[in-house]
């Protein structure tokens, strides 16, 4: 695997990276907006009462 | 026949679709991805001029694919959303744009990375490059553009916006690109692409193509679905969706 | 003036109502006149002082230092096309006055270039000839600047437009108008670059002027669109 090693492998690496961030990104994206909505409810229940 | 329009633009529907699709969309990507980079890693035969660096085309070419379908993606979703008022395309279009980005940059890497066993040095202005480059300065512009107001249906719209008018910039972008780079250097630099590909290494290049739009559009559901909550914080819907 | 019977100011009459008013405000504010154009000239100056004061040199160097600068400085002018109209509140009168959004941006952003641009391109030859261009390029670069100014003008109404309303817009403006004039640049010095060297610089040229052209006559509606958008 000669020709690989320099540049090949690191492209790929990069690759990995970047769909790892993706779904890592997206993921979290979706959590942090599940939390906001879930302290908007308590906030509403805590006015309520 | 307009209802399924319309259901398409509720957000707790695509809300509902955006999960059920997300695995289906994901296993896709992870079949056609592990074919097709495996086969392009280590059994398609290595180009005779190029040698093995040439298996940079499977990260490379769908990544720079992917940059440009994403870009339309994010411009017709917001243009829809300017023109009907329809409220999803924003979210689709904010979906978007960090997706986008990011598979810029690894257009951008990988192309670099290419360049230096084919030209010696990990930059050239070769107009595909100059022309991602100039993509990912378009991301950031409309994604600084949409988190600069405090208002965030206003930034929406302000980013829809500059992301319409971008896409009508990029063909004179590239275009322009293309002449300037004819001027400045003869037709000898090495290109990607277009020369004739033998079938064993073309398949697999599709396969990758497959691999990267089922991915993105996996990891556009997902944050499609965060996009959809935070903008419909307030809504009933969102409340019981939550719950589950 | 031309008055129709609904009492409205026809749209010509009211269109160069508002590029007097703009022209006859910017010459009472001078320094935002000139500052564009003194930081024109420290750009340039930075160039012979960064690279080498060879006239040769900055022969060769010289239609890309005066695009990037000439951009650079209108740029810098582009941030107050709106913001001062727009913070006391006149422009929402305008947009309230019943003639259309549409006619005060084009009004606005035309005079702006005429003031602005125009001044840009008469004190190019200077600057020309301080980064050893030939005398017979100074026809070319002049025209090409012109169209370049233009076209960057109805650009950057775009780029004002949407960030008017924001508190830091400046550097936003650049970052998404920049690269949006990127095909300016490249038909602008190459049109400069072919006259230096005594080519025909017909082909860049035809290039810019169709930009211009098409700039015109689609940014109006898209730097109305932006400015709804902020102002709403």
């Amino acid at each position: 695997m000669g020709g690989y090693a320099r540049f090949v492998w690191p492209s790929f690496a990069v690759a990995l990276i970047i769909f790892a961030w993706n779904l890592w990104s997206a993921g979290n994206l979706h959590a942090a907006a599940k939390v906001r909505v879930a302290r908007a409810v308590a906030m509403a229940l805590k006015e309520r009462t | 026949m307009w209802t399924w329009f319309y259901r398409l633009a509720s957000p707790p529907y695509v809300y509902g679709v955006a999960a059920t699709l997300t695995p289906w969309l994901l296993a896709g990507a992870v079949v056609a991805l592990g074919y097709g980079e495996g086969v392009g890693l280590f059994f398609a035969p290595a180009d005779y001029q190029q040698g093995d660096a040439f298996r940079i085309i499977y990260v490379h070419v769908p990544a720079g694919w992917i940059s440009m379908f994403c870009y339309s993606t994010m411009a017709i979703a917001g243009a829809i959303a300017l023109i009907w008022r329809i409220k999803i395309g924003h979210a689709v279009a904010a979906a978007a744009a960090p997706i986008g980005a990011s598979f810029t940059l690894l257009a951008l890497v990988t192309g670099s990375l290419w360049g230096r066993p084919m030209w010696g040095t990990y930059w050239v202005w070769d107009p595909r490059l100059t022309s991602e480059l100039i993509l990912l300065f378009l991301y950031i512009g409309v994604m600084s553009l949409r988190s600069a107001f405090e208002d965030p249906a206003r930034g929406d719209r302000a980013a829809a916006l500059l992301g319409l008018v971008g896409g009508v910039n990029i063909p004179i972008i590239h275009y322009s690109v293309v002449w300037w780079n004819s001027l400045h250097q003869g037709a000898t630099v090495a290109k990607f692409g277009k020369p004739t590909m033998a079938l064993s290494m073309l398949v697999p290049l599709l396969a990758c193509f497959l691999g990267f739009m089922l991915f993105f559009g996996a990891v556009l559901c997902m944050r499609l679905r965060g996009e959809v909550l935070n903008r419909e914080r307030q809504a009933k819907w969102v409340r019981e969706a939550i719950k589950t | 003036m031309s008055v129709n019977v609904q009492g409205r100011v026809r749209s010509s009459a009211a269109m160069g109502l508002v590029i007097r008013r703009e022209m006859a405000l910017s010459f009472r504010r001078p320094d935002q006149l000139l500052q564009p154009l003194v930081f024109f000239l420290i750009v340039t100056t930075l160039f012979p002082l960064g690279l080498s004061p060879l006239m040769s040199l900055l022969r060769d160097m010289a239609p890309g230092v005066l695009w990037v600068a000439a951009l650079l400085s209108s740029l810098l002018a582009l941030d107050h096309l709106f913001k001062s109209d727009a913070d006391d509140g006149t422009l929402e009168q305008m947009a309230l006055s019943g003639q259309g959004l549409w006619l005060i941006v084009v009004g606005k952003t035309f005079a702006h270039w005429l003031v602005s641009g125009v001044a840009l391109v008469l004190v190019s030859p200077l600057v020309g000839a301080a980064l050893g261009m030939p005398a017979h390029a100074f026809g070319t670069m002049m025209l090409s600047l012109a169209m370049g100014t233009l076209t960057l003008s109805w650009l950057g109404a775009i780029g004002a437009g949407l960030t008017v309303g924001l508190r830091r817009g400046n550097m936003l403006l650049s970052l998404i108008v920049l690269p949006l004039a990127m095909p300016l640049l490249i038909f602008g010095a190459n049109a400069t670059d072919r006259a230096i060297g005594g080519e025909s610089p017909a082909g860049a040229l035809y290039f810019l002027a169709a930009l211009c052209v098409i700039t015109s006559t689609l940014a109006p509606f898209a730097a109305t669109a932006a400015l709804r958008i902020t102002l709403e």
